[in-house]
């Protein structure tokens, strides 16, 4: 943090407007015209965040730190626990990025002047909202923003599923393809069958991109759509997820995780499934019954299953879902645009602000 | 008929018993004879050349759709005895561009009637010159539509989301956290622009509408305000135009004269840093080292392509080491249930042709 170097105020000068500007050089003209206050000394107002930190795998990017400068004064994880009894007290914003740092007991008792915690994402399974709430610090997500990049995630990976885009792209580039093979072939998508379990945003948003491929639409959620919505995207309400499971030739699960929803998708309902069909999964990993799931794609009771989550992430190296040649499997990228993140960042800003003003928060999560 | 007279002979001039026990034999007689009825009924179904029966050619489930119409003899065994099987071939079923379509060929089928082709792109067809010989050439299209428009949109996706780098990166031991690298580009309310837009390129519209992706399109001539309407179309006179707006450029063309290196240089460096361009047409619709280029400096950010030129490319080729580059081989129209439909539509072409009757699907030289 710089020490301001001057302050250009004077008790003679107090009618000029204010100007804030980058720093001192250069300006003399201006300051005829204007109170100057360099940033600097501006920033010396902004609270502080911690995050865990710039760049490197878990950070923010660059780009995504300068939407938060612009509020927030920022602490690195790291640089917290170099003097915690310092820079602990001045935290008010824990800004949580695909998961860091973590808001374990121990993290939270060195910030007694937490206010909030923003989560980037959609998903808060990983918090315990109450106990957060019970220190006097408010919970926010970032639901919608995350919705369209997922749902695009869940057709990108159904259709890379039903038509081997990754066997394609290894023989196209083995050293030892001599011929284009005929026998690459895959499942139809257009016109196929497709059933949503869990119809909130990001669901209603796959029946969407699934009706644009001419695909017979199925869902099912605990509460049905109105009829617009249903028309809208061509959606068949099922009262009963196995009417849906019986039916569908691609099954997409995009319900949040919930007590109800773990372990959803097991060996009983694999099995309902069609030899033919394909699993996608972008919700959480805890919602299928993963070894229910090698077992039903060792032994052909489903044709494929494409995961953008599983249960742990990332999962061991030798996890038996790794060495069957029908999955494919990405690491957790539903939300994984520029575009979607920093609007994500903004989001986290938002209502990190709101929660240190004191004032409504846009993206408060409450306890159930 | 020559059983039916024989037949009110006997009755009339036999008794009832001897007349029973005739008609046994009659009957008999008639089985055989439409057996051998059937036999040469059978004898009378064509006779149709074809390259393969093989993972490189024609799938047994292909050859069960061909053979209740057709004799079939294959590549191989045609060239055993040319002299021989040459004259009592009348259709031709091309898969795959094979086999290759050359005077030499068609001077051994004297017969020919019809050069029926799986696949609706005919590039590989000197059609004119076909014709002169009074055989006719035909393809299929419809049925591919929707297999090549849902590749385009796999592509589009797999790369705009980098989803075989996340598997990658997925099944990597030494990968614990996701690296910034993996971060993609948004599809959902980009711009797709899509050059040709005949039956594939109109089915892509439809499925990229679905992503709320702000439409535009570039075609020989305009479609009809309701065919826009239906999939929020914009018509860009100017192919230029459509390059400098769009995030995913996507090639739906077949190949002409006009359409070969259609994306060159110039193309491309008109075409934003940031976009993809994804072909689903034909290989030589791009100029192949002008993409490389375009690729490793940066000018566009990304490549998707179901077709290159030659097919496969040779496996030293610079496509094949960039990282930027996704490369499916030729899979566009790989579903079994379109590969039975195309094998389907091929024969009732030849079925006709060879009738000398109209074939639905005939290919008239421009």
């Amino acid at each position: 943090m710089c020490e301001p170097e001057e302050t250009f105020i004077s008790a003679m000068e107090q009618d000029k407007p204010w100007a804030l500007i980058s720093e001192v050089g250069g300006v003399s003209q201006m300051m005829e015209m204007f109170c100057v206050l360099p940033r600097q000394a501006m920033e010396q107002d902004k609270p502080w965040a911690l995050i865990s930190e710039v760049g490197g795998d878990c950070g923010l990017l660059e780009d995504h730190l300068d939407i938060v400068k612009r509020h927030f004064q920022v602490l690195c994880y790291q640089d917290l626990l170099q003097n915690p009894e310092l820079h602990g007290p001045k935290v008010q914003a824990l800004l949580m990025w695909r998961y860091y740092p973590e808001a374990r007991p121990a993290l939270l008792r060195m910030l007694p002047s937490l206010k909030v915690v923003s989560s980037g994402g959609a998903g808060v399974d990983h918090l315990d909202v109450a106990f957060i709430n019970g220190l006097g610090a408010k919970v926010s997500n970032t639901p919608g923003v995350v919705s369209r990049a997922t749902a695009d995630l869940a057709m990108g990976l159904l259709l890379a599923s039903a038509r081997r885009i990754l066997e394609g792209h290894r023989v196209a580039r083995d050293p030892e393809t001599r011929r284009i093979p005929l026998n690459l072939q895959g499942a139809d998508v257009s016109g196929a069958t497709l059933g949503i379990v869990g119809m909130g945003d990001t669901g209603f948003k796959i029946a969407q991109r699934g009706h644009g491929f001419e695909m017979d639409v199925l869902y099912h959620n605990r509460n049905r759509r109105s009829l617009e919505d249903e028309q809208a995207v061509g959606a068949t309400f099922c009262q009963k997820l196995d009417e849906l499971l019986t039916r569908s030739d691609f099954v997409v699960l995009a319900v949040r995780l919930t007590s109800e929803t773990a372990g959803l998708i097991g060996t009983r309902e694999l099995e309902l499934m069609k030899p033919t069909a394909t699993l996608v999964n972008i919700s959480r990993g805890q919602v299928v019954d993963q070894d229910a799931l090698v077992q039903a794609l060792r032994s052909g009771t489903i044709r494929a299953a494409a995961l953008d989550v599983t249960h742990p992430e990332p999962l061991p190296r030798d996890h038996p879902l790794f060495g069957l040649p029908n999955v494919l499997i990405t690491p957790h990228v539903g939300a994984n645009t520029s575009s979607t993140a920093g609007r994500m960042v903004e989001m986290m800003v938002e209502s990190a602000v709101a929660a240190i003003r004191g004032l409504p928060v846009p993206y408060e999560v409450k306890p159930k | 008929m020559t059983c039916l007279c024989y037949l009110r002979c006997v009755r009339k001039l036999w008794t009832p018993a001897e007349a029973s026990q005739l008609l046994k034999v009659v009957n008999l007689h008639r089985s055989v004879h439409q057996l051998q009825h059937k036999k040469v009924m059978a004898e009378e179904k064509p006779w149709a050349l074809i390259s393969e029966v093989s993972e490189q050619g024609y799938l047994e489930e292909m050859v069960d759709v061909i053979k209740p119409h057709f004799h079939i003899i294959n590549y191989k065994d045609f060239q055993q005895n040319q002299q021989l099987h040459g004259p009592k071939i009348q259709a031709l079923l091309l898969w795959n561009a094979f086999p290759v379509v050359e005077p030499s060929l068609l001077s051994l089928l004297p017969s020919l009637k019809v050069v029926a082709n799986g696949g609706v792109g005919i590039d590989h067809l000197d059609v004119p010159y076909i014709n002169s010989l009074g055989v006719k050439v035909t393809n299929t299209p419809g049925v591919v539509s929707n297999a090549t428009a849902d590749i385009g949109m796999a592509l589009l996706l797999a790369s705009a989301r980098k989803v075989v780098e996340g598997h990658q990166v997925a099944m990597d031991p030494k990968i614990t956290h996701i690296p910034q690298s993996l971060m993609g580009v948004e599809v959902s309310e980009s711009t797709l622009g899509i050059i040709g837009m005949g039956h594939i390129g109109y089915k892509i519209a439809q499925r990229g509408k679905g992503f709320d992706m702000k439409i535009l399109y570039h075609n020989r001539s305009r479609r009809s305000v309701e065919d826009e309407q239906a999939v929020g179309a914009t018509y860009c006179a100017n192919m230029d135009d459509l390059l400098k707006e769009s995030d995913f450029v996507m090639l739906a063309v077949n190949l002409t004269p006009e359409t070969t290196r259609l994306i060159g240089h110039r193309q491309l460096s008109l075409m934003k840093p940031t976009a993809t361009l994804v072909n689903v047409s034909r290989g030589l619709v791009v100029d192949q080292d002008a993409l490389v280029k375009a690729l490793q400096s940066g000018t566009i950010r990304a490549a998707a392509l179901d077709v290159t030129y030659p097919e496969p490319l040779p496996r030293d080729h610079p496509l094949l080491g960039l990282p930027n580059v996704l490369i499916t081989p030729h899979v566009g129209t790989h579903t079994l249930a379109t590969t039975i439909k195309m094998v389907q539509q091929m024969v009732d072409n030849a079925v006709a042709a060879v009738k000398g009757q109209t074939a639905p699907n005939e290919v008239k030289p421009k």
